[in-house]
């Protein structure tokens, strides 16, 4: 049989006097009485798992300056540099913003085709707190229906500037990527025209 | 009745064929010896095709021939006819080879080598454009 555990209110037990001399004067009295009853029939205890998810490890073709087509969102038939895969197991990747406008941004490796291409990233120094919380948005105002959050005052809420700091990281990781890619001719025209096919072209016919 | 075919390409004893199927497609063979309907004798000696039968439907005649080859002949005198005539030479510069030829490079570039033919493509046709231009 097994037994339920007792609700508990408080969690220290207490410590009483108790009158009578063969009662030892002092008692303690547990926080929670135990139950008084044991169930009559087994209560399923679901079972535990132990199993932890493991982050996905990005293909052997994606590594570290490799360029990227993304498949998927709003940056679609983007060619992009991959800069390094996060602790959630999404990749990091950038445009860069000055060429393709496409910004610092975590992307699921599933959505990506991974080219031969590769641009040399030796030189471009990824900041620690480029993290996943990085990209979280911060929620405000609790409780608040997103459409009393938006109008104020009868007034839709002015746009929010994006944040100089995120920029600045951006300028930071492009400035030396760029350089990078400088060196190469024709890359710089590469990254900045997006992708397709073309009449008879199928992508598993093709070599990236 | 007109005396002579339209045709120009016999399946016959000596045609350079074209293989189109299976491990050797992309080479050229010569026909050996007529099997039947459906097949023939080929052989490859310059091209690497080892001698087997094949059948007509894998195979493109093409208008090489090598001449005077008996039939049934042996690879040895295959092989011997074959760089007697040049025949070899005279497919790899025939322009159907050539464009096999680009087709498969084309077909090995990857995305940026793409991206580099198509501006090169671009830069021709404006060349053209302007040659034309000037011209008229």
């Amino acid at each position: 049989m097994t037994r339920t555990a007792p609700p508990q209110t408080s969690t220290e037990p207490r410590e009483v006097t108790v009158g009578g001399a063969k009662n030892g004067s002092k008692r303690t009295i547990p926080a929670a009485k135990a139950a008084r009853f044991y169930p009559a029939e087994d209560v399923p205890q679901p079972k535990k798992t132990r199993r932890v998810a493991q982050i996905a490890k990005p293909r052997a073709s994606i590594t570290p300056g490799t360029v990227l087509i993304l498949l998927a969102g709003r940056f679609r038939g983007k060619r992009v540099v991959f800069l390094k895969q996060l602790a959630s197991g999404l990749l990091l990747v950038t445009g860069p913003f000055k060429i393709n406008g496409v910004p610092l941004r975590r992307v699921n490796q599933a959505y990506v085709i991974a080219t031969s291409t590769k641009v040399d990233i030796g030189s471009v120094t990824i900041d620690e707190k480029i993290d996943d919380s990085y990209f979280t948005k911060t929620r405000s105002s609790k409780g608040q229906s997103a459409e009393e959050e938006f109008f104020s005052a009868g007034q839709p809420k002015e746009k929010e500037p994006f944040p100089e700091a995120k920029s600045e990281d951006q300028k930071t990781i492009d400035s030396a990527l760029i350089a990078e890619i400088k060196k190469v001719p024709v890359l710089s025209k590469y990254l900045k025209a997006s992708f397709g096919l073309s009449k008879g072209q199928f992508p598993h016919q093709l070599v990236f | 009745m007109p005396d002579q075919s339209t045709f120009k390409r016999f399946v016959e004893v000596g045609r350079v064929v074209l293989i189109n199927d299976g491990p050797f497609a992309g080479k050229i063979a010569v026909i050996s010896e007529i099997v039947d309907h459906n097949r023939a004798i080929i052989d490859g000696p310059t091209s690497g095709v080892p001698r087997q039968s094949f059948p007509y439907r894998h195979l493109t005649l093409t208008p090489l021939t090598v001449t005077s080859l008996p039939r049934g002949a042996g690879t040895g005198t295959i092989k011997k006819l074959l760089e007697k005539q040049g025949t070899t030479e005279k497919w790899n510069e025939s322009s159907w080879a050539k464009r096999r030829e680009v087709i498969a490079s084309r077909k090995k570039l990857n995305d940026f080598e793409r991206f580099g033919a198509m501006l090169k493509k671009k830069q021709v046709r404006d060349l053209v454009r302007k040659e034309i231009k000037a011209s008229a």
